[in-house]
């Protein structure tokens, strides 16, 4: 790198990328890549973790906005993302360890672009976009349109992004993310799953989405046909998300697992975020993270 | 070349250093403190664990530059004069130290965590200490000595 600066107003950042700089934010995927050897730092890369314009959590009456300079750490413990955008939170808890959640942010998350990205399969069930800002404008792209393979999005080099928006959550809603893992702390996903749900007051499924976690090219929704709208969450229908979930899946297979194993074990993931979503829509108090809560993932 | 200047321990350094260095190496070779320790350099042992306004950082992917503004604390910032700090005294007392490779950035770990959490249970410091490796002890001495060190801070 040749040139560092610190951005001190949004302007300055967006004018900076304009010129051809790089943002970093946290630096966990950024600065531990060119450690690692993945790719060499830029040649001109500006700071953008002190922007005001990028911080704060603020939820109107159909909108929730998150700034892409929120840390998983601030999203793991924020009263409103933890009681109605749990999975999100669920995620956040789950990511490295204690330093990587309190320097790495969402939007450097997102921005990424990685298929084992945690917040990724909450973002979609949640129906996320992300605000992408130039000098000459505002966009906003939905997940599904940001990730296009590993490590890209299609976001223009030039294209900061500023915040992360969702609608406000209908009442009898809940929503969980888990992860298949091999350690409680310092992990990647093997594979993961979030689910989003709303039910009636009879407790049926008027809405469910599903989102899958390093078992694709990017992050993956999951086309769950009838398998639970208009019904309960029982065992018929959970057996059925987890069918289609492993057959919506492409997995790879590395050193971390096999193909099959996370075909299999995607469906497992799903059916169980199903259960907590469900029962979080109806009222009950899972603490976050769900994954530890629940005992999935890795136990001691 | 970059200019900046890093609040380190509540001291002033005025450095410059190419821009694409990491916090860990200006730490040690240009501000002079070598408390802070090389384990792997790509933030996988938390050796290099220093606190950033309070919070803690793997100093060796974090950009020296964007520390600038940013009170910076090592393991040298902990003890006052020849008293040294709780974390460090039950450390050595009850054994959580043997090669002493992983110490600095474990304290580190564990001051983060007690200024946040003065009264954590052990599974909050198992969670406090998880970017942190240890190589001798087993960390069944650390963690003890970690929650004495919490009840003589309290
Ligand atoms: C030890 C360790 C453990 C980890 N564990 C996990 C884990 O469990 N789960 C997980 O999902 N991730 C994990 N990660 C990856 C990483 O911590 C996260 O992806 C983190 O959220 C990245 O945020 P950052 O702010 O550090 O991003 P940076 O590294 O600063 O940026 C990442 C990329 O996004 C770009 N960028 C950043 N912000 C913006 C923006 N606002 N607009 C446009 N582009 C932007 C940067 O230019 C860069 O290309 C881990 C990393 C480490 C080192
Ligand atoms: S030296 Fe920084 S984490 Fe190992
Ligand atoms: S005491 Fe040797 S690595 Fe911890």
């Amino acid at each position: 790198m040749t040139t560092f600066s610190i951005a001190q107003s949004l302007d300055q950042a967006l004018q900076a990328l304009a010129d051809g700089a790089r943002p970093v934010a946290g630096g966990t995927d950024l600065v531990v890549g060119s450690r690692q050897g993945k790719a060499p730092l830029p040649d001109t890369v500006i700071a953008i973790d002190r922007l005001d314009e990028l911080a704060g959590i603020s939820l109107s009456d159909d909108q929730l906005r998150i700034g892409a300079m929120v840390t998983h750490a601030q999203l793991m413990v924020d009263p409103i993302i933890a009681e109605h955008f749990s999975a999100i939170a669920d995620a956040a808890a789950l990511v490295g360890s204690p330093s990587t959640r309190n320097v790495g942010t969402l939007g450097g998350n997102v921005m990424n672009g990685s298929p084992a990205m945690d917040t990724g399969a909450p973002l979609i069930v949640l129906g996320a976009t992300a605000e992408l800002q130039t000098t000459s404008g505002n966009r906003q792209v939905t997940m599904e349109e940001l990730w296009v393979s590993p490590g890209k999005t299609s976001a223009n080099a030039d294209e900061l992004c500023v915040a992360l928006n969702m609608p406000a959550r209908p009442a009898n809603s809940g929503s969980a993310y888990v992860r298949l893992e091999y350690r409680r702390a310092m992990e990647i996903a093997v594979v993961g799953a979030a689910a989003s749900v709303t039910l009636d007051d009879g407790g049926m499924v008027t809405d469910a989405r599903v989102a899958l976690t390093a078992v694709a090219a990017t992050i993956l929704a999951v086309d769950l046909g009838d398998a639970l709208a208009g019904k309960p969450i029982d065992e018929a229908s959970l057996a059925a998300v987890a069918k289609i979930a492993s057959e919506t899946a492409t997995p790879i297979s590395d050193l971390r697992a096999t193909d099959r194993y996370r075909r299999h074990t995607v469906g497992v993931m799903a059916r169980r975020a199903v259960e907590a979503a469900g029962r979080r829509a109806g009222g009950e108090t899972i603490a976050i993270p769900v994954n530890r809560t629940l005992g999935i993932g890795a136990s001691q | 070349m970059h200019h900046m200047n890093l609040d380190v321990n509540g001291m002033s350094y005025p450095i410059t250093a190419d821009a694409s260095r990491n916090l860990l190496s200006v730490l040690r070779n240009e501000v002079g403190l070598t408390g802070t320790k090389e384990g792997c350099d790509d933030c996988e042992c938390g050796a290099c664990m220093v606190l950033l306004d309070g919070q803690p950082v793997n100093s060796c992917s974090y950009l020296a530059a964007q520390a600038e503004g940013r009170a910076v604390t090592t393991i040298e910032g902990l003890a006052d004069g020849d008293d040294l700090h709780p974390l460090q005294a039950k450390m050595l007392e009850l054994g959580g130290v043997q090669c002493g490779f992983c110490t600095p950035g474990m304290i580190m770990s564990a001051k983060a965590l007690l200024d946040r959490n003065p009264e954590p249970s052990e599974e909050e410091i198992r969670i406090g200490l998880s970017g942190n490796l240890c190589r001798c002890t087993g960390y069944a001495k650390i963690l003890a000595a970690v929650g004495e060190a919490a009840v003589e801070i309290r």
